[in-house]
């Protein structure tokens, strides 16, 4: 290997690992500063207001259209085994323990990751962080609790949402499309859930609802070079935050199953 | 004229003194990698005086104000500002210095998602516990001496790049700092609309005794700041050319290539012999 190759490798993970720390600062910061004073209570409403109602639409209609599509395919592939009735407990299984957390971060990830990044990257080259530095408010304060506790706070109930819209869904579809009786769907939903099932639904999204956020918010405070910098931040944002709901969600699917099962 | 240390100079080391100086830079060097970007450089600023920094575009003298603010930190030297030594302070305690300080940045930085009272009470809405009425009277009073008083419910982006930058000194000056740094404050604004920000500067420092350290590369601004003064009489400001003691209250600072190259009156650099200030100044 080439001396200059060997250079850039070793940058390039030198960099790698400053992004890193930057970003374990940073959280660890946030997770002072929402259990210390002062406190912005008033951007804590008006994040959890962006982060959870600006997202409702987006979230709805993915998580309807997941559950129908899921009701369509998987009743293709049970009518093989002679199983349609058993479409609703394929259904709630998947929507519940896996796809309601995921597709809803994900989504989260692409619009409020997104928008956080670019916020706080112009805020950034325009020098309004500078400007709340000098104004006397530390803008881990100001801007990244809120925005991170809105994201915690907000992500677990998009995707009870997701969940229950997922679940109508598939019913429309088992109902109409597949002649599933409804009451024959819905007892299916139940009897495909189980206890664990629901932690795991309902643990997963906090992790995933910090991590988009934090993300979001540690891209756009690094923001460098202008407008095509925040381009650049909104961009990175979306790709690390949804790559790393995938990987997080696996450790975290791992573990869960490991102490509740 | 150039000190090369402050002991060199005589000044004192604390601050605490009754007439200390309201800034002092020791020896202060910074470099963001191999980049030099200021290499021992030495000042005070008395209080109520003006400090102008002159030097060519990426010779350091926003740095200066940044290092004052504590936003950056220098790599070696000590930096003194209202009686601390920021260099040595964390996030935390530097806020409370800041409390004190104002600072005006280039184009402006206002909040774009405030409206222009928002803006100008920032400081006082969020950092205090002054009654809303009182905070509502304070941006007032800092919006009429700027004369915007009839913006007050206007966006940022509604205003022309002057009266953003009236917004931004009027946001400077609302919790009353003893010390105001200004960045650039007129670059990119027309003679006219630059003539009314420096009256403001001139305004604030003579009639608020606020001290003041400008940054600029527009020498027309930076001369009438440092050679004009603002009186009032019954309720009429005027600003004229200025005389006697308070011609010396204002210094030149010339910054080149991260180092201090001269430090005098208005008439000492005017009066300059070094080929590279009469280049500049010509």
């Amino acid at each position: 290997m080439s001396e200059s190759v060997q250079s850039r490798l070793v940058d390039g993970l030198k960099s790698a690992l400053l992004e890193v720390q930057e970003y374990v600062r940073l959280s660890l910061a946030a997770m002072r500063g929402a259990v210390s004073r002062p406190f912005y209570a008033h951007d804590l409403v008006e994040q959890l207001e962006v982060i959870g109602l600006g997202s409702l639409t987006v979230v709805l209609l993915t998580g309807f259209f997941t559950g129908a599509v899921l009701a369509l395919q998987s009743g293709m592939t049970l009518d093989q085994f002679g199983a349609r009735p058993f479409v609703g407990r394929l259904i709630s299984a998947s929507m519940i323990k896996e796809l309601g957390p995921v597709l809803t971060a994900l989504m989260l990830a692409g619009r409020v990751g997104s928008g956080i990044a670019a916020e706080l990257g112009s805020m950034v080259v325009t020098d309004q962080v500078s400007a709340l530095r000098a104004l006397g408010t530390d803008p881990i304060r100001k801007l990244v609790v809120p925005r991170v506790l809105a994201g915690f706070i907000m992500c677990p109930i998009l995707t009870v949402v997701a969940n229950g819209v997922g679940l109508l869904g598939g019913w429309i579809i088992a109902v109409t499309q597949l002649r599933v009786a409804s009451s024959v769907y819905w007892q299916s939903v139940i009897d495909g859930l189980y206890l664990e099932d629901v932690w795991m639904g309902l643990i997963k999204p906090f992790a995933l609802g910090f991590i988009i956020v934090s993300i979001g918010c540690h891209v756009g405070l690094r923001t460098k070079g202008g407008t095509q910098g925040v381009g650049r931040a909104t961009t990175s944002a979306v790709v690390a935050a949804s790559v790393t709901v995938l990987v997080v969600d696996f450790f975290v699917t791992r573990l869960l199953i490991s102490i509740l099962f | 004229m150039r000190r090369e240390s402050l002991a060199d100079a005589g000044l004192p080391v604390e601050l605490v003194e009754k007439h200390a100086p309201v800034v002092l830079f020791d020896k202060v060097c910074l470099a963001f990698d191999d980049k030099v970007i200021l290499r021992n450089v030495t000042f005070d600023v008395r209080a109520g005086h003006t400090k102008i920094f002159l030097g060519a575009s990426g010779a350091g003298k926003s740095t200066i104000l940044k290092l004052m603010l504590g936003l950056l930190k220098p790599d070696s030297g000590t930096i003194w500002v209202l009686g601390h030594r920021v260099e040595q302070m964390d996030e935390v305690q530097l806020m409370g210095v800041r409390h004190h300080m104002g600072m005006v940045f280039q184009e402006g930085a206002l909040f774009d998602s405030f409206s222009v009272g928002e803006n100008v009470g920032y400081k006082l809405y969020e950092e205090t516990r002054q009654p809303l009425h009182q905070v509502r009277e304070r941006v007032e009073e800092v919006l009429g001496f700027v004369g915007l008083g009839e913006h007050i419910d206007k966006m940022p982006s509604d205003l022309s790049g002057g009266q953003r930058r009236r917004v931004a000194i009027a946001r400077a000056m609302a919790a009353k700092p003893t010390l105001l740094l200004y960045d650039e404050p007129t670059t990119g604004l027309d003679p006219m609309t630059s003539l009314t920000v420096d009256a403001e500067i001139i305004k604030l420092r003579d009639l608020e005794n606020v001290t003041s350290v400008l940054v600029t590369h527009q020498l027309r601004d930076a001369f009438y700041i440092a050679t004009h003064e603002a009186s009032m009489l019954g309720k009429e400001i005027t600003i004229s050319p200025a005389a006697g003691q308070k011609l010396e209250q204002a210094d030149f600072v010339m910054i080149r290539d991260g180092e201090v190259s001269f430090e005098g009156s208005a008439d000492e650099l005017r009066a300059s012999t070094d080929p590279y200030l009469q280049a500049f100044l010509s």
